[in-house]
């Protein structure tokens, strides 16, 4: 208990801020911001598993993010029928292509020793699938956005449960982290940030501009939700029965009939956004929870000695026969998994795709200052840091307006200084963001909860 | 006749912009590769250290234009460069001073310092945008033309034109005498000597008397310089958005790494090498062969390699492939 006092006392300050914003502004934003601060948690999660647990630089959280973004949108919006009759062919088609050239590259690759005449088949195979794919796929692709372009115009998801989505993030993440990791996990660490920082931007344009397969930026909204509508819920007499029950105080002060009705219906519409954001938040935490307990399992394993092992001495760790490689791509292929997941929670929440809003500032280098103010090999920490960072990042306008008026009260309301000031209030949060973070590096370089290792 | 008018055409849509975008590119890819050789660590904060520049490039302009002092036909943003470049080269001494110089003394693993400069960079994000602003802003005046594309008609009596901007004119004149002087700077000056030395073996050059103090400053004044003149140069002939300079921060990386990062020179071509490799693959080549192939063998699609949306993901693709089979770049890096 004494050793975990840091924790939990850490733990209680922020869920207290976070009931504050409730009493002092209002339930459903506190409950929004508690929602994102668990889906941030779980994005920390996962690039705290790549730098803490191994030292793996990795700033291509956003392209994770989108990819994870993209699997609820494939997962759960019905398939648009009349897209895959005139397009669905050639598409799959173009998939078996796509296989078979890597099936063959890597033929080639094994079972030819390296020269001249073995580069130029490879180039050979790929300009000419190249060629193939474009042939094959520019007429599918054409005839599929033509379907209902205003509402469809897109291959469509498969209609399941976008619940299962959160799954099929992770895979898609993963593979993307496997190909990524095969290519440029041998670089210097940040040669490595670079290469899978510009990756990312390629991934999120690929998204972005490749109708077809998710609307691209004319986005995809309406996806199903998990958890009750809210217009369904004012209808429903038990919600009706339990807000009165919850509100008998203040309604029973309410002497006249028709006023109290009207009371009760604004009460209950109030009480179902609350109500949603409260199934979101616990279906979150399971995730946060499930996580962590997994993740700290891992830490203290066997496994995780090792993986310390190696972050703290590559070399050292290789020659006791750790395959570093294999370990870097495996816990490298598990993070940016993880980060998938938190990417389809958070389409999920917004019941929406938009792949404009995808941005390196938002989904890379935030998290990563998460990380490193929370504190980086350390899973609390990292949570911690999630919280901590949303928090302050969805509060920075109010306290950087609050902060504007109280040292500019000496001038008029019209001034334009002051004016110009209370208009830039949204970018004195970078500012906020890059303080902190300096901060943080130079007096507490571990973060707030530093990494705490057990001796056996 | 027919394939004249095709080069003019090249010329005009292909050679001529990516001429002035590779020297905006060389211009920022020069002075990551500098921080990245001397000071040792992935700067992250360049494209911002590039819109700050502009911005007060910007500012002084605009003082000027309210001052009503101009330069004729040349934009007023030349004059109030050196201005904007001052105020630029404090900004970086302070933050060296104030952020930079503990990890040094420290010595830091390079990762720390790249961490820090991404601290740096949301700080002089929010300065940008809190004094001038999040919206698109063109400051150009002067005269906008050097040849239009109907006075060259005339001229050569060519089906296609040739447009040139003044802005891509001043563009390649400003980086050929910056660059020159630059090179000169680094190879025949004592001071530029002892800054290639402290790159080539830190403690060797420790130990033959070079102060590291002085180093470290020159390389941060010339990065000051560097950022400005490119930011300046590309808002002048685009227009200034800071979220525009804080993306170009990745091709200008990616033109850092493919000319062999650490080496100034590389960098310096490694802009071209991006920029026209961008160009190239996303331009749309029917017109061309349309001039040059009979009637009966027109093309009928665009021809174009890949859309003008993936222009950024090209650059990225080359830095990939680069990484892959040369990770030290083409002119091999760590030479300065």
């Amino acid at each position: 208990m004494r050793k975990n006092l840091d924790i939990i006392s850490a733990y209680s300050i922020m869920l207290g801020l976070i009931i504050l914003v409730g009493f002092l502004q209002s339930w459903s934003m506190a409950l929004s911001i508690l929602c994102l601060c668990l889906i941030s948690a779980v994005m920390t999660m996962g690039a705290n598993i790549q730098w803490g647990y191994a030292g793996l630089i990795n700033f291509g959280i956003m392209g994770y993010t989108a990819l994870g973004g993209l699997a609820a949108v494939l997962v759960s919006v019905p398939p648009v029928r009349e897209a895959w009759q005139v397009g669905g062919f050639n598409m799959i088609l173009c998939a078996f292509l796509i296989a078979f050239m890597v099936f063959s590259i890597r033929f080639i690759m094994k079972n030819y020793n390296q020269s001249k005449k073995r580069s130029y088949g490879i180039a050979a195979i790929i300009i000419v699938g190249l060629i193939l794919l474009r042939l094959i796929s520019a007429p599918a692709i054409e005839s599929i956005e033509s379907v209902s372009p205003a509402t469809t115009g897109f291959l469509g998801g498969m209609g399941l449960p976008i619940l299962f989505s959160w799954i099929v993030g992770a895979f898609f993440a993963g593979a993307l982290a496997y190909i990524i990791g095969k290519i440029a996990l041998g670089l210097r660490a940040d040669y490595l940030a670079i290469a899978t920082l510009l990756i990312s931007e390629i991934v999120i344009a690929v998204i972005k501009h490749e109708d077809w397969l998710a609307r691209g930026v004319k986005n995809v909204i309406g996806l199903k939700r998990p958890v009750p509508y809210e217009v369904d819920l004012q209808s429903k007499e038990w919600f009706i029965n339990l807000v009165e029950k919850f509100n008998q105080g203040t309604l029973n002060l309410i002497t006249n009939t028709l006023e109290r009705q009207e009371a009760l219906k604004q009460l209950v519409i109030e009480s179902s956004t609350v109500f949603v954001k409260l199934c979101f938040a616990g279906l979150f935490t399971v995730v946060v929870i499930i996580l962590l307990i997994v993740t700290q399992k891992a830490l203290y394993s066997p496994w995780g000695r090792m993986m310390r092992a190696i972050r703290d001495n590559e070399e050292a760790a290789n020659a006791m026969g750790k395959n570093v490689v294999k370990q870097h791509l495996l816990i490298f292929v598990l993070g940016s998994a993880i980060v998938g997941i938190a990417g389809a929670m958070m389409v999920t929440y917004d019941g929406l795709f938009t792949p404009g809003s995808y941005r390196p500032m938002r989904y890379t280098f935030l998290i990563w200052v998460m990380v490193i103010v929370g504190g980086s090999g350390n899973n609390f920490g990292a949570i911690l840091g999630g919280f901590a960072v949303w928090f302050l990042w969805v509060e920075a306008a109010p306290i950087a307006l609050f902060l504007i008026n109280f040292f500019t009260s000496s001038l008029e309301e019209t001034n334009a200084f002051r004016v110009h000031l209370v208009n830039s209030i949204p970018y004195f949060r970078f500012l906020m963001m890059g303080i902190g973070l300096l901060l943080i590096m130079r007096y507490r370089p571990k973060g707030i909860l530093p990494e705490k290792i057990k001796h056996i | 006749m027919d394939s004249l008018n095709a080069i003019v055409l090249l010329l005009n849509y292909l050679f001529v912009p990516a001429l002035s975008y590779g020297s905006q590119l060389a211009l920022g890819a020069i002075f990551v590769s500098l921080i990245y050789g001397i000071l040792r660590f992935a700067y992250f904060t360049a494209g911002d250290l590039m819109s700050f520049g502009t911005m007060f490039t910007i500012l002084f302009t605009w003082y000027f234009q309210y001052l009503g002092i101009s330069l004729g036909f040349l934009p007023t943003a030349l004059l109030a460069m050196p201005f904007g470049i001052i105020i630029t080269i404090l900004y970086v001494l302070v933050k060296d001073k104030l952020v930079f110089s503990y990890y040094r003394t420290q010595k830091s693993p390079p990762v720390m310092l790249a961490m820090v400069s991404i601290g740096t960079m949301f700080v002089t994000q929010a300065i940008v945008r809190i004094v001038i602003g999040p919206f698109d802003r063109r400051f150009f005046d002067g005269e906008k033309f050097i040849l239009k594309a109907n006075e060259f008609k005339e001229m050569t009596g060519l089906n296609e034109g040739l447009t040139i901007k003044s802005t891509q004119v001043i563009t390649l004149l400003v980086t050929i005498i910056v660059v020159s002087i630059l090179f000169w700077f680094l190879n025949k000056t004592k001071t530029g000597k002892s800054m290639r030395a402290y790159s080539d073996n830190e403690d060797l050059a420790l130990l033959s008397g070079i102060d590291p103090k002085k180093v470290v400053m020159i390389t941060w004044v010339i990065a000051a310089i560097l950022a400005t003149i490119g930011g300046a140069l590309y808002g002048l002939d685009k227009s200034f958005k800071p979220f525009t300079y804080f993306n170009n921060m990745l091709p200008i990386f990616a033109a850092a790494i493919v000319g062999g990062i650490g080496n100034p020179f590389g960098a310096f071509l490694g802009g071209y090498v991006i920029a026209f490799s961008e160009i190239l693959l996303t331009y749309a080549y029917k017109k061309f062969f349309v001039y040059l192939l009979p009637a009966s063998l027109e093309p009928d699609g665009l021809l174009q390699l890949l859309s003008t949306d993936y222009k950024f993901a090209v650059s990225f693709s080359i830095l990939v492939i680069v990484l892959l089979f040369r990770p030290s770049g083409i002119f091999k890096g760590k030479v300065l």
